[in-house]
């Protein structure tokens, strides 16, 4: 076109060759960033789709944060008290738990029991607030535990969840998890107390042992202990335990009790156990029997096993699984 | 929490590089006869975009020069004529290029994928494995970038700058050796900017895959975080990791934002160049403007190819170092190899046997020492120990999923070595703790080992199973999709799942891996029906982790540290207060009281 138009217009005379020349040069210089805006349109459309859903999370409500007149949670004087507490997981049309109303005594270990989905696991989620009930009230010395800053509340309450996550670091940095900043003999003391101090220095580097993803990899039953010593290092007072354990052989079930028992002893004012143990049901001072979101039947040991014969289903279920080995 | 970096793609040397293209290039064999039809494509795109400047130079020169109006339309038409051939060969050959490397990347998946399939069992074992799995899935993706995608346009590139160079040189030489000057100057620049670049992209790896690291670790872990009050503390690691990213990819783009001037620097001397030297000759009368005009064109047109080279170049290496790696997994030898006169295993009686059975997964470390043992068939052998004491070391030389180092596994008295892994392996049942199911209806989950069973044959499966009745009540029945890793299934409808699996086989030989966590209390009932059943009259070997099983079983082997520690009946083995009375004793300090069935 130029080239065409151009020379024509040469051979009139309206234009010079070195005008023509310059033309065409232009010309190039054009063409290029029109072709890159070409290419930048698709790239633009799929931007601004995936900006999109970024701040779909970004714009989430955070619908569990401290009030504006939250207090820090201090002592614990033992008393946790369940208020015709209701609860619906967020999307749920049924109700996890319905109208659950209980409190304890200072000290207390008290052992939940019930079949999957009873809604024993989503009592302990309510304590730290990992949900917020949808009707009736959690309460700690008689304050809700709403009116406690996050922080402050999740401090004092240790968790040793069923699933023992590893990070990845050294053992230390796991065991230290909840405390960065917490010494070696700390550490150490916490991992003694959890029975797993003797597997750790069989390891050639010790404490600096890397573990998750890219490191050594630990057995079920370690890495409970592991998680019992990361709670050991906590400054709770309310300890939460969910002890389901998995396969292990019967040394290490052994050396797990005794970690657990120390766990419980130590600071604590009250202990909830999700319990899968016989024994850990026995030296129970009370035990809370749930079904189907209810709480059903509360007592010792020896007295639902005379009056609840749902108790009795229950909990040969879950323990007569565990063979000699 | 500390993360190590992930790794880096290694560049290789220069002779493993070419030993890797030859190998690659073997690839091309099958297109034997489109290659060069292909590449005669290419020659001619690149020949019309490099006469193009010569035209119009001619035309200035001998028809605007002259005003020729009719012999410059005529140029015209012709240079748009020259320009069509040209698109449609450029088209052509980026479609061909493109349809041949694609299909050898098809071929390298298919490839990689066969031979996953039929690795052996120990190379999963090794814990490099998993590491090499990820890293090729990424290494095929970058294969397929650098050769999938801009080979084509490379090699356009790279014809039209030969053609381009040799149009300059027949036009002028002189004016051509002295535009050519600036070449080597572009490729060092390009070079010297593309080292810079390399080390700085790759502190920008390094942090992007320390950066999802954490943010895969800490989003995998929020209750975690929130039970432990780690928030603050993950959230000023996170930023810490991400300033980092941040600053790698600022002084990562300070070098890419230094070349474009850099090359546009060079592109203007160069023009500058040929103005001169172009000028100077057209005034003494050496050269005429339109072939000046044409060289100015020619400038313009052939820094485009040069900068696409050489960044292909940087694409190409790390395809290559990727190219490698798959090579190298090709390479593993296959699954055991079944011997040149293996026969195929006939219907098994179910007698096994171990004959001073050594096994050691490296060479240096034993796991197995001496182990005898016999199981007659349709007994049930429950296998007892701790954890890393070799039950299912057991289980896997039954299976051959490894060779012994010392000694023999007989079945029927017949050495495991000597017959066909299919047909040993089609004979043995397997149902594991934690049972894979797939994406799929349940019927073909339940017909996973044989895909031909008919409908009836599947549910009858399903009923001596015990989960007939469950999957009738689904809506859509035995067609009922299941999803990855067989959800919604509750683990003890993937149980029983797998229970109609193994009865299905209808294996004379069966292996169980109890489950050890918490299943509700019917289904439970329901699975310990089902096994009872499909226990009966085969020969079974149980790594036992409940009492009934370890009463019901005809002989209790405890394996401790890979020999067998103690042998009898449950009844035997606690009159004989050994290890297993021990272990026996300490499970009912843990749980203080036996609870059996």
């Amino acid at each position: 076109m130029v080239v065409g138009y151009g020379g024509a217009a040469v051979i009139d005379g309206r234009f010079s060759i070195g005008e023509l020349v310059a033309f065409n040069s232009y010309l190039l210089l054009i063409l290029q960033p029109i072709l890159l805006i070409g290419f930048a349109a698709p790239a633009i459309a799929q931007a601004a789709a995936s900006a999109e859903r970024v701040y779909e999370v970004v714009d989430a409500a955070i619908e569990i944060r401290d009030r504006p007149q939250a207090v820090p949670f201090q002592t614990c004087g033992g008393r946790i008290t369940f208020e015709n507490v209701s609860f619906r997981y967020p999307g749920s049309t049924i109700y996890a738990l319905k109208d659950v109303s209980f409190e304890t005594q200072p000290n207390e270990l008290i052992a939940i029991l019930g079949m999957t989905g009873s809604g024993k696991s989503t009592i302990m989620n309510l304590l730290p607030r990992f949900y917020d009930a949808t009707q009736g009230a959690v309460r700690i010395d008689g304050r809700d535990v709403r009116d406690f800053t996050l922080a402050s509340l999740r401090s004092r309450i240790g968790i040793v969840f069923q699933e023992t996550t590893l990070f990845s670091g050294t053992l230390r940095e796991n065991i230290a998890y909840a405390k960065p900043e917490a010494s070696l003999d700390d550490v150490i003391d916490a991992a003694k107390a959890a029975q797993m101090h003797e597997f750790i220095t069989a390891l050639p580097n010790g404490y600096e042992t890397l573990v998750g993803e890219r490191g050594v990899g630990l057995s079920g039953g370690q890495k409970q202990r592991i998680a019992i010593a990361r709670t050991l290092l906590t400054d709770y007072s309310i300890l939460i335990l969910d002890d389901s354990t998995s396969a292990v052989d019967a040394k290490t079930a052994a050396q797990i009790q005794d970690a657990l028992d120390r766990l419980m002893h130590q600071k604590t004012c009250t202990s909830f156990v999700i319990a899968q143990r016989i024994s850990t049901v026995q030296n129970a001072d009370r035990i809370f029997l749930m079904d189907k979101g209810r709480l059903v039947a509360q007592g010792t040991h020896d007295e639902l096993m005379r009056h609840s014969p749902l108790y009795g289903v229950i909990l040969e279920s879950q323990v007569k699984q565990k063979a000699p080995v | 929490m500390r993360s190590t970096g992930p790794v880096v793609a290694s560049e290789l040397k220069p002779h493993k590089q070419l030993s890797t293209l030859q190998r690659f290039l073997q690839y091309l064999r099958p297109y034997r006869k489109e290659v060069p039809v292909a590449l005669s494509l290419i020659t001619l795109g690149a020949a019309t975009q490099a006469i193009g400047p010569f035209f119009i130079g001619w035309s200035i020169d001998h028809l605007i020069g002259q005003g020729n109006l009719r012999g410059l339309l005529l140029l015209l038409a012709m240079l748009a004529l020259l320009y069509i051939v040209g698109v449609w060969a450029i088209r052509g050959q980026i479609l061909r290029v493109g349809s041949i490397m694609q299909r050898i990347l098809g071929q390298l998946r298919q490839d990689v994928f066969d031979k996953i399939q039929s690795l052996p069992v120990s190379f999963f074992d090794r814990s490099e494995a998993g590491d090499l799995m990820s890293r090729l899935i990424n290494d095929v993706s970058t294969v397929n970038q650098a050769f999938g995608q801009t080979v084509a346009q490379m090699l356009g590139n790279l014809f039209s700058l030969v053609g381009i160079v040799i149009a300059m040189l027949c036009i002028n030489l002189q004016l051509g050796l002295l535009s050519n000057l600036v070449v080597p100057l572009m490729i060092f620049t390009t070079g010297l900017f593309a080292r810079w670049a390399r080390a700085r992209f790759r502190v920008t790896r390094e942090t992007i895959g320390e950066l999802s690291a954490k943010l895969e670790e800490d989003i995998g872990s929020v209750k975690e975080a929130q039970a432990f009050n780690r928030v603050q503390l993950n959230i000023d690691e996170f930023k810490a990791l991400n300033a980092a990213n941040r600053d790698a990819n600022v002084q990562a783009v300070a070098i890419t934002a230094a070349f474009l001037p850099s090359i546009d620097f060079l592109n203007t001397l160069a023009t500058a160049g040929v103005l001169a030297y172009g000028g100077y000759l057209a005034v003494t009368g050496a050269a005429t403007v339109g072939v000046v005009t044409a060289f100015l064109l020619y400038v313009q047109q052939f820094f485009r190819p040069i900068q696409i080279l050489s960044q292909f170049y940087t694409q190409a290496q790390s395809a290559l170092a990727g190219l490698d790696r798959i090579f190298l997994l090709l390479d593993e030898p296959a699954e055991l190899k079944d011997a040149p006169d293996a026969t195929t295993m006939p219907p098994m009686q179910g007698d096994v046997r171990f004959e001073a059975v050594e096994f050691g997964y490296t060479p240096s470390q034993l796991v197995l020492k001496q182990v005898n043992l016999h199981a007659q068939p349709g007994q049930m052998i429950a296998l007892v120990g701790p954890t890393g004491a070799g039950k299912s070391t057991i289980i896997n030389l039954i299976l051959r999923f490894y060779d012994v180092s010392g000694g023999g596994v007989k079945i029927d008295g017949v050495d495991v070595r000597r017959v066909t892994q299919a047909s040993l392996r089609r004979q043995i049942g397997i149902v594991l703790q934690d049972n894979l199911l797939f994406t799929g209806t349940v019927a073909e989950n339940i017909a996973f080992g044989c895909p031909n069973a008919t409908h009836a044959e599947i549910e009858a499966a399903a009923q001596l199973a015990n989960v007939h009745e469950f999957v009738t009540s689904l809506p859509q029945g035995y067609a009922t999709q299941l999803g990855e890793r067989g959800a919604p299934l509750s683990q003890g409808q993937r149980q029983l799942v797998s229970i109609a699996r193994a009865v299905l086989i209808n294996p004379r030989i069966l292996i169980l891996d109890e489950a050890t966590s918490s299943i509700d209390t019917r289904t439970e009932a329901l699975v310990q029906a089902a096994i009872a059943r499909l226990l009966k009259h085969r020969t079974s070997f149980v790594i036992a982790h409940r009492l009934s099983t370890v009463t019901q079983a005809d002989q209790v082997l405890v394996i401790q540290q890979g020999q067998i520690a103690e042998q009898g009946t449950h009844a035997e083995l606690v009159a004989k207060q050994g290890v297993y009375a021990n272990l026996y004793a300490l499970q009912l300090g843990a749980d203080a009281t036996p609870v059996a069935r």
